[in-house]
């Protein structure tokens, strides 16, 4: 009974995480859950461990030497610990996508971009590659804008319209979480406005993971809000908890500026 | 990531120390005579060096040019470019440039069908897949391979790989175009790897990051990202290593034969341009005869033919350029 509460409430839940770059302890001790299809940010100052994090959860600490993990990270409904060494970190990167700081779209075509992710899982009836794109483009706001140049190369898009891309790209397989990597800290004050309100609007479909270093947007956006410092998880609660009645002296003393 | 530098960088910079106080520079905003002549000299060593280089170019095609005139007066256009015979050192001559562009042809594609892919394969281990260790050790053994000279290479097809291919191909001559070529693939593998190499590693992590977070494996990173991110350079390669392989003179002098001999059969005995070069170059025809000027219109044939290729491949770059 308990236990499945647990599972509808939770997407995810960490458990006592460590995290080393060789020898540096990069991550401590940290313990955090992940509401189903609500949004979590990462907040704190630079170096404390919130990008760490999140590719923690995408394992993509694996793509190079001498990296350590501790702990775990349970997935549900699966109950499974998905930093395990017995799990492909491929696996967790199907169903846990990322959308970075810089928008990286590939020396493809627009449409081609988005079917990225689905020509990987060896998807090629061009029916449904069009269909799912399509949907993608929709749900990341930017049909209307390329749905007449789909073949035109990525980069002759601006750099919102890349990042929107970009998430385009994770959402056409259907992820359950999306990471978000400060996904706007290279882009204006519009296309800015622009991402966040589309992070919004996918929180009806998909859990969401979303490293900041603007606290406002942290505030705009999310659900639940963590604090991050010199690797370890100082608050996590509700966004509005943390914003109005912190909990923590260091917490308070970071949102209203005093420090970071 | 910040401890890796020294803490306090800026402040131990000793030009910083010693900047002039405020009032040692106040007012003494003027014409520095010196620095103005300083930067002019530097300025003109670095022009004169870009121009030797030029000067030195014009200066082949020059004296290509001007020799190519003396023979095209004996000699037509047309019967150069349509005669199926190269024997202009016989009574009989004939002065057809198709049998040494067939050999050339012939045996650079014999050469390229083993250095393009392989070089390729090489470059993508390296690149996506070899650990570091592997790398560091690999990479300056195979640029090695490219510094073995080329005369080596060519008794090494004459006398280890002519007899080996004969054991497969019992009717292959002691001369053929097949041995000379595959030996000269051998030799340009390094060019093509190495440059293929640097072209992909050049491409931003981030971009194998993206591909990596779709689920991807390495091999569609490097397949499906990491080489179409690299491609001008790798089309660079590529034509570096064409270039090598139709203008390679040691080892098709030695492992193809002399003999002129309009064939597309890479199990035949055929002399290329290079070769013929050399052959004439070195041997005792007189100064100014027709039969010497042919070595002129044959190397501006070749000069042409690398020059296309080097066309072809600025437009290939420009038109793929490095866009991440």
């Amino acid at each position: 009974m308990q236990e499945s509460a647990v599972i509808n409430r939770y997407k995810s839940e960490v458990k006592n995480l460590s995290f080393y770059y060789g020898t540096f302890n990069a991550l401590k001790n940290i313990d955090m859950v992940l509401h189903d299809k609500k949004i979590t940010a990462l907040i704190g100052p630079s170096g404390c461990g919130k990008s760490t994090f999140l590719r923690c959860y995408n394992r993509m600490h694996d793509l190079y030497p001498g990296n350590r993990y501790e702990g775990d990270i349970v997935l549900y409904p699966d109950n499974v610990n998905i930093l395990s060494p017995k799990v492909d970190p491929i696996e967790v990167r199907m169903r846990i996508s990322m959308v970075f700081q810089k928008p990286n779209p590939f020396p493809k075509s627009i449409y081609e971009n988005v079917a990225y992710g689905l020509r990987v899982r060896g998807i090629k009836q061009r029916a449904i590659l069009d269909e799912k794109i399509e949907d993608a483009l929709r749900n990341a706001a930017l049909w209307n804008e390329v749905k007449d140049r789909l073949n035109h190369l990525a980069f002759n898009l601006s750099g919102g319209q890349q990042q929107r891309l970009c998430i385009a790209r994770a959402l056409a397989t259907n992820p359950e979480i999306l990471l978000f990597d400060e996904p706007t800290s290279a882009l204006d004050p519009i296309a800015t406005a622009s991402i966040e309100e589309l992070i919004a609007d996918l929180k009806d479909k998909v859990t969401i993971l979303i490293v900041t270093h603007n606290m406002q947007q942290a505030a705009r956006v999310s659900d639940y809000t963590a604090y991050m410092y010199l690797g370890e998880l100082i608050e996590f609660g509700e966004t509005d908890d943390i914003f109005i009645k912190p909990k923590n002296k260091q917490t308070e003393d970071y949102i209203t500026g005093r420090f970071g | 990531m910040l401890a890796k530098y020294p803490v306090n960088l800026f402040i131990q910079n000793p030009v910083s120390k010693e900047l002039p106080s405020k009032k040692e520079y106040v007012g003494k905003l003027g014409y520095s005579y010196r620095r103005k002549i300083h930067e002019r000299f530097i300025e003109s060593i670095l022009f004169l060096s870009a121009l030797l280089s030029v000067v030195i170019m014009l200066a082949i095609i020059m004296m290509l040019v001007k020799e190519s005139v003396v023979f095209f007066k004996h000699v037509s256009i047309w019967e150069f470019l349509t005669d199926t015979q190269w024997t202009p050192l016989f009574d009989d001559a004939h002065y057809g440039i198709l049998p040494l562009v067939a050999g050339t042809v012939v045996s650079s594609a014999v050469a390229l069908l083993v250095a393009l892919p392989l070089g390729t394969i090489i470059a993508i281990y390296l690149s996506e897949f070899a650990p570091f260790a592997v790398r560091e050790i690999a990479k300056p053994f195979l640029e090695l391979l490219g510094g073995i000279p080329t005369v080596v290479y060519g008794y090494f097809a004459l006398l280890f790989v002519t007899p080996l291919l004969q054991l497969i191909f019992p009717e292959l001559p002691g001369f053929s175009l097949l041995s000379a070529g595959l030996v000269m693939g051998i030799m340009i593998i390094p060019y093509v790897s190495s440059m293929t190499e640097d072209a992909m590693r050049a491409v931003p992590m981030q971009l194998r990051e993206g591909s990596y977070a779709m689920g991807a494996t390495r091999f569609q990173t490097a397949l499906r990202v990491v080489t179409p991110a690299a491609f001008s350079g790798i089309a660079a390669a590529y034509i570096l290593g064409i270039s090598r392989a139709v203008g390679e003179t040691m080892v098709v002098a030695i492992a193809a034969g002399m003999q002129p001999n309009l064939t597309w059969n890479p199990m035949e005995p055929a002399a290329t341009i290079t070769a013929y070069i050399v052959q004439v170059s070195l041997g005792d025809l007189p100064h100014g005869s027709v039969g010497y000027q042919t070595i002129f219109a044959a190397g501006l044939t070749l000069l042409l033919i690398t020059l296309i290729f080097n066309i072809i491949g600025h437009q290939l770059r420009k038109r793929y350029r490095e866009i991440y």
